[in-house]
């Protein structure tokens, strides 16, 4: 057999693929047999959904029953893992996919999907009423949640050492602040990654690794990922750093998940931090049922889901008609003018980055 | 002579090698291919990297295995040695830090000033793996025949002159078998390696995730998979040509030759146990203590908005593990006849095969599942796929315990029972099994705290959301508030609390004799 790259054994004309055709073809007889119209497809009894843990570990249910209602379908949800296993898996799978809808890809491995051609071309009705921010020219997979990567602070350590909050990332560098903070690594935490990315966009190519060699050298601490940064090195858990990276989510989860009923939350966001993460959703390519996967993306992007997003996974919504919960409302910030920076550039760069991050960072 | 082929041990043979061919070699086969036919020459800086890499995952393995051995050495004496109150708690709750997930460690050891250092990766590695030289140890150490002792002391031998003439030549199966075993622990570690090494350290599992899941360079997290894998089987070669070298054949008992020790014994003994689990205890106590500091016990019995009730996970988990232990005690137990009544490079090559999962990647055994299962059942994303995996890595565990004692057990005594016209089955149901029944307890007994410790294997599978033990611990803890924090640590020691009443009741069906 001839040395295959990933590009073709990813195409579908793998071995796999021509063992199972005739029985493809059976099922496609059977299939158009039995539907009195050749071009409509069934209603399945269930789609597949496939998504990283985070979202997998919130998922009850409640969270598709009035899909289920609606359409008579059920929706199976399947973990992969991580975001860049989940990735990964759906690249391995092209030819045979696991599920038949992939939610949970974020701006830092779209690319990567998208080169890989894991998706349909679907375009929901839904995006009509996304926020500005989100809307697209073309649509091959949908944006459902975003998230801001932010720094929170602990504001009883700044009240009690009497230090000004800073105000924003330029201010980590004044000596009052050495020691203090936490970031988590960008090669295993995707906070650690979208907040180096966070740094590229605010210093441009030019001064990111100055600021970073700056940081080091005022004993920033970096650990692994978000829960040894956040219940490791908080000073709100024990730890010695009042500053650490987190979600501008964080402040609010601090006041529904508390031991004691808060009025106002423990924690803040330094708003100029934040770096936004978009979360997609797209139809797996291969899914016999590409027309019910769409209504499953409908659905997703509709007021009724995108209001459940914020106390489900602790993500905003990205449809500009729901309405956040009271508690979003009072304990954070959506930052009107969040560090972005273009999938693509991201996608070119990551590894050559990460690859500078870490030899400035561990010499 | 020309050997038959014998009939009655291919079919012995016939499950653990279609379980290790199917879940394992083929798996491991099709992602390897795919990742090395993907391979252009010419990786800039690889040879430096993986030499350092590589370097500094044979040398933490090597040291945090004879550190493991230091540490776990007077425990191992005590309890083989001498029956005592407490001994059935002790040698459970030594077991409890191998169920508990490398996070809720991590954060117990960063707490009470391990960080960034080797030195915490070598603690952290000392504290999960003490459980295996002791019980390990332990289950052939106290049944060896007390008149060899007597013999060699009415000979005029010292103490340490039987421990050295006697003891330790008898122990040297079971000591290589727990050797082996803590060094692929180590050699693939990952969760310890990240978050309490700081950066400075790469252990070649930490950098094939990272090629694999995060940099999307497959190739070369195959290639690393590849070095990991020779690695492991250069080790593991090395230790059967030891394990073959040094088996004896000795009249073992079937029970515990334990006596109670003397007035002087027994300060030695108390102070050993409780050196010991005091220091293993410190992680604990730290949970322990976070657990008590709200009424998080409560809440995990309360429902919860998006995670559900948090209890209901101890169920999951129970199943899985005894689902896992049974697979892997019914594999192990079936290899484990073959691998030591049938000698040769044949079965030598098969023991190793089997070990092999353990020295393997979790990132490679999760994307080979999932290039691989997909036909002719499509097994990609079963719950199934979790116990099996679990199983892949329980049993080295189940071999490693029950191969040197049925090694051990003089061949005299089966031709004995065969010439009374005992078959083969017989002579395996009254003479092996008895004999080693304590050894394969053991072995299942790791399979299910292994099971019920989650361990990373199965964190790269896709499999259906069914949350046990541990996966709700992880949700807890990835979510901010001081309630998620408390509840995780309280389900944290209900997890080590399940482990040792397990534990326990898995030994004293040993001492019983019921199997």
């Amino acid at each position: 057999m001839p040395a295959q790259g990933l590009g073709t054994l990813i195409a579908p004309d793998g071995n796999e693929e021509t063992m199972k055709r005739p029985l493809a073809v059976l099922a496609l007889a059977l299939l158009l047999a039995a539907c009195t119209n050749g071009s409509e497809e069934e209603t399945p009894q269930q789609l597949t959904l496939i998504s990283h843990d985070s979202f997998v570990g919130s998922v009850n249910e409640e969270t598709f029953a009035s899909f289920t209602a609606e359409t008579g379908i059920q929706v199976e949800v399947i973990a992969a893992g991580d975001a860049g296993s989940m990735v990964n898996q759906a690249i391995l799978t092209k030819d045979n996919p696991l599920a038949d809808v992939l939610f949970g890809v974020d701006d830092t491995f779209l690319s990567r999907a998208l080169g890989a051609d894991v998706f349909v071309d679907y375009r929901s009705e839904g995006v009509d009423s996304l926020a500005s921010d989100f809307k697209q020219g073309t649509y091959t997979v949908t944006p459902i949640s975003y998230g801001d990567v932010c720094f929170n602070y602990d504001k009883a350590f700044f009240e009690e050492a009497q230090l000004p909050i800073p105000e924003n990332i330029d201010a980590l560098l004044r000596g009052e602040y050495a020691g203090l903070v936490t970031v988590e690594h960008p090669a295993t935490s995707s906070a650690g990654l979208a907040f180096m990315l966070a740094t590229i966009a605010r210093y441009r190519e030019a001064g990111w690794l100055e600021w970073w060699e700056r940081m080091r050298d005022a004993d920033v601490s970096v650990v692994a990922d978000w829960d040894s940064a956040y219940y490791g090195e908080f000073t709100r858990y024990g730890g010695s750093s009042p500053i650490v990276m987190s979600y501008a989510s964080s402040p609010p989860a601090e006041v529904i998940f508390s031991e004691e009923p808060l009025t106002e939350a423990p924690t803040g966001v330094i708003e100029s931090s934040c770096y936004r993460q978009v979360e997609y959703a797209g139809i797996l390519d291969g899914t016999p049922y590409p027309e019910a996967a769409g209504q499953l993306i409908d659905f997703m992007l509709s007021k009724e889901f995108q209001e459940t997003i914020p106390l489900t996974w602790f993500v905003f919504p990205v449809n500009k008609d729901a309405e956040l919960p009271q508690e979003f409302v009072d304990h954070t910030i959506i930052p009107a003018e969040p560090l972005r920076l273009d999938p693509e550039v991201v996608a070119e760069n990551r590894e050559q980055w990460i690859d500078q991050w870490i030899e400035v960072m561990e010499g | 002579m020309p050997k038959r082929v014998s009939w009655g041990w291919l079919a012995v043979a016939a499950l653990p090698t279609f379980f290790i061919g199917y879940f394992f070699l083929y798996p491991l086969a099709r992602i390897l291919y795919l990742g090395l036919s993907e391979l252009s020459l010419g990786f800039s800086g690889l040879e430096a990297r993986l030499i350092r890499v590589g370097w500094f995952t044979l040398w933490q393995a090597a040291l945090s295995t004879l550190l493991t051995f230091l540490v776990a050495a007077p425990l191992t004496w005590a309890v083989s040695t001498f029956r005592f109150k407490g001994r059935a708690l002790v040698m459970a709750l030594v077991t409890v830090p191998f169920v508990l997930p490398t996070v809720v460690v991590g954060t117990a050891f960063v707490s009470i000033g391990f960080s960034d250092s080797i030195w915490s990766i070598l603690a952290a590695h000392v504290f999960f793996n003490v459980a295996v030289v002791v019980r390990t140890v332990s289950a052939v150490w106290s049944r060896i025949d007390p008149d060899l002792y007597d013999t060699a002391r009415s000979s005029g031998a010292t103490e340490w002159m039987v421990f050295r003439y006697v003891t330790f030549p008898l122990l040297k199966p079971a000591l290589a078998a727990a050797a082996s075993i803590v060094f692929l622990f180590t050699f693939t570690s990952f969760g310890v390696v990240l978050i309490l090494g700081g950066f400075q350290y790469a252990t070649l599992e930490v950098e094939i995730y990272r090629q694999a899941v995060t940099l999307f360079d497959l190739p070369l997290a195959a290639a690393l998979a590849i070095v990991q894998i020779a690695g492991v089987t250069g080790a593991l070669y090395a230790y059967s040509r030891y394990q073959e070298r040094h088996t004896v054949q000795w009249a073992l008992e079937a029970g515990d030759n334990l006596r109670l020790p003397t007035t002087k014994e027994t300060v030695y003994l108390w102070s050993v146990t409780s050196i010991t689990l005091g220091a293993l205890a410190v992680p604990l106590v730290v949970l322990v203590s976070r657990s008590l500091s709200g009424s998080f016990y409560r809440a995990l019995f309360e429902d919860d908005r998006v995670i559900g009730t948090p209890i209901a996970s101890v169920a999951n988990s129970l199943l899985f593990a005894v689902v896992a232990m049974a697979l892997a005690t019914v594999i192990g137990v079936l290899a484990s006849t073959v691998i030591a009544l049938r000698q040769g490079t044949l079965s030598r090559w098969f023991d190793l095969t089997l070990m092999l999962p353990l020295g393997t990647s979790a990132v490679t055994i999760g994307f080979g599942f999932i290039v691989a299962l997909g036909w002719p059942i499509d097994l990609r994303a079963s719950l199934w796929l979790v116990p099996i995996a679990h199983a892949l890595v329980a049993v080295p565990f189940v071999v490693r315990t029950t191969v040197p004692t049925l090694r051990a057990i003089p061949s005299e005594l089966r031709e004995a029972a065969s010439s009374f016209g005992a078959t083969s089955l017989q002579v395996w149901r009254f003479v092996d099994l008895p004999l080693a029944r304590r050894s394969m307890l053991v072995g299942a007994s790791f399979a299910f705290v292994i099971s019920l410790g989650e361990f990373g294997a199965t964190s790269f599978i896709a499999r259906p959301n069914t949350a046990t033990i541990p996966t709700m611990i992880f949700r807890l803890l990835s979510r901010p508030g001081g309630q998620s924090f408390g509840m995780a640590m309280a389900l944290a020691v209900i997890l080590a609390g399940l482990c040792t009443a397990v534990i326990m009741a898995i030994d004293r069906r040993g001492e019983t004799g019921t199997f």
